[in-house]
């Protein structure tokens, strides 16, 4: 399953969801919105995404992340607009047979998450907006293209 | 054509979307870029980082020498900093 939203992630309501099938892993990814970065405090950020492109590419990596590690269940959601500070931005949910398995594919899915889904952060500080800027260790990582 | 922009790109060119009808020489990306370079002071600026653009056309991502048609849906954005 997989959405993308405005509103908080309800992480234990999501959970419940990987829990309910007869399974023997379950693993998380939790991104969190961070306080400061290093030019200063930062008062929110903003993403901002491509809507219909997002979607489709999302829905891609959890089709091929199910097949490849043989999961029983996988749940992504990624939000947009306005987050403060120590809020959920992103989460990533994998149930697998074995735990291997599912901690391989949530790995994949955040590192594809970062460089391959239309998503653009912008932090706001006091009197600048900063568009952040992807990293090249990022983007090595992924070497599928879709 | 609908042309979209995103992130820093869209805050310079002070919108987020366009509707253009490019002549017909106009046959890949890069003439697009070319053409809307010349369109005014804040699309050359834009463009003038073009290496760092990158580009999807109907929602697929795309190379600078794809070929365009006039319906199309051509984005225009950085690389993506997503998760």
């Amino acid at each position: 399953m997989i959405k993308v939203q405005k509103q908080k992630i309800n992480i234990s309501e999501e959970n419940k969801k990987l829990l309910k099938k007869k399974i023997g892993a379950v693993v998380n990814f939790i991104g969190v919105a961070r306080p400061k970065n290093s030019s200063g405090k930062i008062h929110y950020i903003e993403i901002e995404h491509y809507p219909g492109m997002t979607e489709k590419k999302i829905k891609e990596i959890e089709v091929y992340v199910t097949k490849k590690w043989k999961l029983n269940n996988c749940i992504i959601i990624h939000r947009y607009g306005k987050i403060k500070p120590g809020e959920n931005i992103v989460y990533v949910g994998t149930a697998a047979q074995h735990r291997n398995n599912a901690f391989k594919a949530c790995e994949f899915i955040i590192d594809y998450l970062k460089v391959k889904a239309p998503f653009w952060k912008i932090e706001q500080q006091k009197n600048k907006k900063i568009f952040v800027k992807s990293k090249k260790k990022d983007e090595k990582k992924i070497k599928i293209n879709y | 054509m609908k042309i979209i922009y995103f992130s820093w790109l869209k805050e310079t060119l002070g919108t987020s979307e366009e509707n253009v009808r490019p002549p017909a020489n106009i046959k890949n990306i890069d003439n697009l870029i070319k053409w809307l370079s010349a369109k005014s002071t804040k699309h050359r600026k834009v463009f003038l980082k073009s290496k760092s653009i990158r580009c999807a056309i109907n929602h697929q991502i795309v190379n600078k020498s794809s070929k365009i048609k006039n319906k199309d849906e051509i984005a225009f954005f950085p690389p993506f900093t997503g998760g």
